[in-house]
């Protein structure tokens, strides 16, 4: 089994290739908008580094988000294509889940919040708690103001980049910022394992900023 | 068809349109298309973050459907070409990476094309080689320029263009003010069709100063504003809008400025070839009228199929196997979309 993992819903563009057992390798680069430019290059550089070609690939994993659209729609569609090219299947893995892992990995607490960038000073944001087998949502994806998070939450410890760039509101930030496209590997091999779905469908959260022009007509 | 030949898969996602094409060497093997046209008539024009996310849902399904209508195997294809620029950014993103992950995939090369030089190759799996030079006239919601291509795959001159709306644009703005549904092209078509062209509206940059300074380009916006205030006027006076007589009169006012506009830019290049590509290309009149006039100067006009003048993938894949036939050099994996990528860059 080898696994292409690729995440562009945070600042990184994160690119793993993962081998069960063995040392997973990444290769990222913290770029919010080179997406386009960047990721194909690295998911060369990640399969050069391990030695493989793309036909070895078994299968894709990828961060759905929820992210800044045009990102985050890059990686997607170089999943889905990557798969669709290889006959290989693609698992589809919310970015805040691999986010609660890693928060998880860096805390003791049995609980965290997951904040990341969602610019128009907004973050997309979910509750976590410690399960058995990883990280367990307690709250779906949200987008807000920091600040509107409910108070009692915004004290938990946070993975993501909402905490460095909204500090006042969400005081207990971890050294978590981005994905790490190994965990993401790590998270959708497990889920697979286990039968859990993986559907690769792109979390927006937002919709588009367009009036229909029924909605125009009754401003 | 000689298996020689290279075959190249071509992506595009400029505007609303997810196009993918196959060409073998000068042949088209298949050309479809995925529109999302539907949702943006609710808006009354395209939203790029609606295409966008189309783009996305439509990619694979659209490029099974290509391989599969075709007979093509994916591990057949020598080189894959997509539309790096222009048009909308978002949009385009979602191309160029999808573009990228099946050449890296595939282990074959990767051919980041200009959109409108897109239009003019395309007319080779139509009607075989370009001349060189031709004569390109591009219009459609997005572009509207006059062409001078003496290799499409390496030296695309622009000559003129819009100094304010596409042709296309005009057409939907208005359709809009006729009360007729978006994208107004084909509308207004159908409706002039019954109508007569008596409203003598005005034809922009063709007279004096203008012709010195702006000869070979191209402005609705005053056209636009002129029906408007027509249209307007009949209102106020309590009177019907013969809205098949002035979709007729805006129509005809369109395609003689076109097509004026290009002859005189083959005459004054000496070019005896010209082709008109584009949506605004499937425009009934406009191919009559280019026609005719293109026939009283004894210029060879060349017109695709309505089919492969709007945006499509085959127009990609046709300058994707024009650029590997030709020998020209491929693009760098970190390629970039380019939203406002010059007609005289012809690929990245
Ligand atoms: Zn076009």
């Amino acid at each position: 089994m080898l696994t292409l993992a690729i995440d562009t819903a945070t600042s990184a563009v994160a690119v793993a290739v993962h081998r069960p057992g063995s040392e997973p390798v990444r290769a990222v680069e913290v770029d919010p908008r080179g997406h386009t430019e960047l990721l194909a290059p690295l998911v060369q550089r990640a399969l050069r580094a391990a030695g493989a070609v793309p036909a070895d690939l078994t299968d894709v994993a990828v961060g759905t988000g929820p992210g800044p659209f045009t990102g985050l729609r890059v990686g997607l569609v170089t999943a889905v294509t990557t798969g669709y090219a290889l006959g290989v299947p693609v698992h589809g893995v919310c970015s805040l889940d691999v986010l609660a892992e890693q928060g998880f990995a860096a805390t003791d607490a049995q609980e965290l919040l997951v904040a990341t960038d969602a610019r128009r000073r907004e973050v997309y944001w979910a509750r976590y708690g410690r399960g058995p087998d990883g990280a367990r949502p307690l709250s779906a994806p949200a987008v807000e103001a920091a600040e509107h998070i409910p108070a009692a939450l915004r004290r938990l410890p946070v993975a993501g980049r909402g905490a460095l760039l909204y500090p006042d509101a969400l005081p207990g930030g971890l050294d978590v910022l981005d994905v790490d496209p190994a965990v993401l590997a790590r998270v959708a091999q497990r889920r697979v394992a286990a039968g859990v779905p993986t559907p690769v469908e792109p979390r927006y959260l937002r919709r588009p900023d367009a009036l229909t022009t029924a909605e125009r007509a009754s401003r | 068809m000689p298996e020689d030949e290279p075959l190249v898969l071509g992506i595009e996602t400029s505007c609303d349109e997810t196009g993918v094409g196959l060409v073998r060497g000068h042949t088209l093997l298949v050309d479809a298309v995925a529109s999302s046209v539907e949702e943006h008539a609710r808006f009354g024009g395209v939203v790029p973050e609606v295409a966008s996310r189309a783009h996305l849902e439509a990619m694979v399904p659209t490029l099974e459907r290509a391989c599969r209508e075709a007979g093509v195997r994916l591990g057949d294809v020598d080189a894959v070409a997509v539309t790096s620029g222009p048009g909308l950014a978002g949009a385009l993103m979602v191309g160029v990476a999808s573009a990228k992950a099946l050449a890296l995939a595939l282990g074959v090369p990767l051919y980041g094309v200009n959109h409108l030089a897109s239009h003019v190759a395309v007319d080779v799996v139509e009607h075989g080689p370009l001349p060189e030079p031709t004569l390109a006239l591009l219009v459609s919601g997005g572009h509207s320029s006059l062409l001078l291509v003496p290799d499409v795959t390496a030296d695309v001159r622009s000559l003129g263009s819009t100094i304010d709306d596409a042709a296309g644009e005009a057409f939907d703005k208005v359709a809009r003010v006729l009360g007729l549904p978006f994208p107004g092209g084909p509308h207004i078509d159908r409706a002039a069709r019954e109508g007569q062209v008596v409203i003598d509206f005005p034809r922009g940059l063709t007279g004096g100063r203008d012709l010195e300074r702006h000869r070979f380009d191209f402005s609705f916006s005053g056209l636009k504003t002129a029906v408007s205030r027509w249209v307007a006027a009949r209102e106020a006076s309590g009177e019907p809008v013969p809205v098949a007589d002035v979709a007729a009169s805006f129509q005809e006012a369109v395609t003689d400025v076109l097509t004026r506009k290009a002859l005189d830019a083959c005459r004054r290049h000496g070019v005896g070839h010209l082709q008109v590509g584009g949506g605004v290309a499937a425009n009934s009149r406009l191919r009559a009228m280019a026609q005719e006039r293109c026939d009283a100067a004894g210029v060879e006009l060349r017109v695709p199929r309505p089919g492969l003048c709007t945006d499509n993938g085959a127009m990609v894949a046709a300058l994707g196997a024009q650029m590997v036939l030709r020998g020209r050099e491929a693009s760098a994996l970190d390629l970039r979309a380019d939203s406002s990528m010059p007609v005289t860059e012809v690929s990245a």
